[in-house]
């Protein structure tokens, strides 16, 4: 019987063991079709073009990094709104300390992710031992960050020294040219962070016991809780780390603009896309189900999309549309097998 | 039984007793409304101890109050609906184009108007319900589609301005009440829209099996209720009232590309205020109008004591975490 089956389900077998989420078909389906749309009306870049292939990346580290944060709070079947604004934060201040100054640069780095720090801290403190619902606790630390910075800026502030332009526009390494594959010769750091920021979420989820005991907080919270997880814990140090990858990406944010302005992050739409691109992923909104892998293929969706709407030149108001229209085909497709009723 | 029979200190401390459990089952969200208001009339007299001006309050809260109760029907039952703020976008711009400038079409403007905030919700059900995407994402994706076709629509900025007789409902007042001097129409509006929430969340089987739904989903089902028909009919009911919020306040706003941004927050934070929970399973509809006062009364409070509009935000963020915290908290005790 079993030497039946076995040739059956050996490549079922063999993806399951690898644990690639759904998603990432949708990621190809995506590229493939945004490839051939611009083959057909625009002049075939994407496919012909590494830099852009580069580029959709770069593109998406901002987002990319947050994302990570994202998911661990979305995975304890939390949610951090506040994320955004934690990006401006980081950017008005780091650029406000550095005042163009490399020996400013340490301090100012410390100092924001100490924000950050205490961003998180409040958000998870106020869910765990307020009993605030987090959709509202982190809707009103949002508010109360954004009167914060409004109210002490209001336009660009301060500046960023060159030496920390490096994160945003540097590049490191060489890779060796493969036949006659045009040259990509230089790997930019901004992307070789956002893989480590991916390779240290996987690590957490997959490796710890902190990772672990968020997957049963997400789960079922109040199990984990008799089985001995100390659950306020677990999640308070989610939303810590949460806000640690806003901060970063509000870092480097900054370091690509030069200077910062308090609506980089409301502007980006940073807490909402975050959350999408987690969902979009395959990572559960109620929790205990999901990876950082799959929110990796959601944040190059949105940039591939990006990418393709910009060289095909599609209308800027037609692209949300086609993007909110996307955003829900996505979770869609593999939601309607679910047996579960959504809420 | 009446309070004849108090004549001995017993019946009459429990009489208290009974009067004092009455008034602990009052939402805080009454007494705080209240408490605020009086201060905003003794810090402004002429203003808001005036018929006049408790009017023209009441004008710049009912739109909101629209909004929160249908906001409150989506919650009740479980879900999120982050459309509203786009849908009031939605119908000031395109209504602005639509209109061409000649009130003669307003009837059929509005008309066409809650046309497309009942597909709206017709979609934000259906794809919920069937397609079994969260709400979350599904009015997020909304939101963005129903904006950014509104923006595309008119081409990014606003087309013509909006007539005055469609801009009548939110704008203007009945002259010459008796006892009120005016009303404003927007405050008729939520009258006659809050009776007939209530009607159907409070008297129809339909409004029991939205919080039954809220509570648990497997246990309505069980009992024979048609979860997804219930659903679709709430983001109905949600994004038709955010129409007609709309209408109101493109009636006192005007035309602006960002009216209606960080609405559906708003219309949110007034449910929670009110002590609607977030999962469903609690609904009120006056409740869902005092929480959307309270919140209007909140910012007009410290618009008077003089606080820039940056600080309006931060209090706004802390009265809302305090406010949650404040019932979670309580009810946590009575368990």
């Amino acid at each position: 019987m079993t030497t039946v089956t076995v040739p059956e389900n050996w490549i079922k077998r063999a993806t399951r063991s690898i644990h690639i989420p759904p998603v990432f078909l949708f990621l190809i389906v995506i590229f493939l079709v945004s490839g051939l749309l611009d083959q057909i009306y625009s002049d075939g870049q994407i496919f012909s073009n590494p830099a852009i292939m580069l580029n959709i990346v770069v593109r998406s580290v901002a987002l990319g990094i947050v994302a990570v944060g994202q998911t661990l709070v979305i995975l304890g079947a939390s949610i951090d709104l506040s994320v955004a604004y934690t990006i401006s934060i980081t950017a008005v201040m780091s650029s406000y300390i550095m005042l163009g100054k490399t020996a400013n640069v340490p301090m100012a780095i410390a100092s924001v992710f100490g924000i950050g720090a205490a961003i998180g801290l409040a958000n998870g403190v106020i869910i765990t031992k307020l009993k605030v619902n987090p959709f509202i606790a982190t809707l009103g630390t949002s508010l109360i960050i954004k009167g914060i910075i409004n109210a002490t800026f209001t336009n660009y502030t301060g500046s960023v020294p060159e030496s920390f332009q490096f994160f945003g526009y540097g590049t490191i390494g060489s890779i060796p040219v493969i036949g006659s594959i045009p040259v990509i010769n230089s790997i930019p750091v901004s992307i070789v962070i956002m893989l480590i920021v991916y390779l240290a979420g996987w690590f957490l989820l997959a490796r710890t016991k902190l990772g672990a005991h968020l997957y049963g907080v997400g789960g079922n919270s109040e199990v984990a809780r008799l089985s001995g997880v100390r659950t306020d814990r677990v999640l308070i140090g989610a939303h810590i780390l949460c806000s640690m990858t806003a901060v970063l990406s509000g870092l480097f944010l900054v370091s690509q603009m030069q200077s910062g302005a308090p609506w980089v992050g409301p502007n980006g739409f940073y807490d909402l896309n975050s959350i999408a691109t987690t969902v979009i992923g395959g990572t559960a909104l109620s929790g205990g189900k999901g990876g950082v892998w799959g929110t990796l293929a959601g944040v190059l969706i949105f940039g591939i999309l990006d990418t393709t709407f910009n060289q095909l030149g599609v209308n800027p108001y037609l692209k949300t549309v086609l993007r909110g229209a996307i955003i829900v085909l996505a979770v869609a497709s593999y939601t309607i097998r679910s047996k579960k009723d959504a809420a | 039984m009446t309070t004849t029979t108090i004549n001995s200190p017993e019946t009459f401390s429990k009489a208290v007793g009974k009067l004092w459990g009455w008034i602990k089952k009052i939402p805080p969200v009454y007494p705080v409304f209240f408490i605020i208001f009086i201060v905003l009339g003794m810090l402004n007299p002429s203003k808001y101890q005036s018929a006049n001006g408790i009017m023209t309050f009441l004008r710049t809260a009912s739109p909101l109050a629209v909004l929160a109760i249908g906001e409150m029907f989506v919650l009740a039952s479980g879900g999120f609906d982050l459309s509203v703020g786009a849908i009031v976008t939605f119908v000031v711009l395109v209504s602005s184009k639509l209109l061409a400038n000649d009130p003669a079409n307003a009837a059929s403007t509005i008309l066409i108007m809650f046309g497309f905030g009942l597909l709206i919700g017709l979609v934000n059900g259906v794809v919920v319900s069937f397609l079994k995407v969260p709400s979350f994402i599904t009015t997020l994706g909304m939101m963005l589609l129903v904006r950014g076709g509104a923006l595309y629509y008119v081409g990014g900025a606003p087309q013509g301005y909006l007539t005055d007789n469609w801009r009548a409902f939110g704008r203007n007042y009945i002259q010459n009440v008796p006892l009120f001097g005016r009303v404003p129409y927007a405050l008729i509006i939520l009258l006659v829209i809050s009776i007939i929430t209530y009607i159907m969340l409070n008297r129809t089987n339909y409004g029991k099996q939205i919080v039954a739904v809220g509570d648990n989903v497997l246990a309505s089902k069980l009992s024979g209720v048609r979860v997804k028909l219930v659903r679709v009919v709430t983001f109905m009911v949600c994004s038709t009232l955010a129409v007609a919020g709309g209408i109101m306040i493109g009636g006192y706003g005007g035309v602006n590309v960002t009216i209606g941004e960080g609405l559906e927050m708003q219309a949110i934070a007034a449910c929670v205020v009110a002590g609607v929970l977030l999962g469903g399973g609690k609904g009120s509809v006056p409740n869902a109008i005092f929480g959307a006062f309270t919140l209007q009364a909140i910012v007009n409070l410290l618009n008077l004591l003089g606080l820039p509009k940056p600080y309006t935000d931060a209090v706004q963020g802390l009265i809302i975490i305090g406010a949650v915290a404040y019932v979670g908290l309580t009810s946590q005790k009575k368990q």
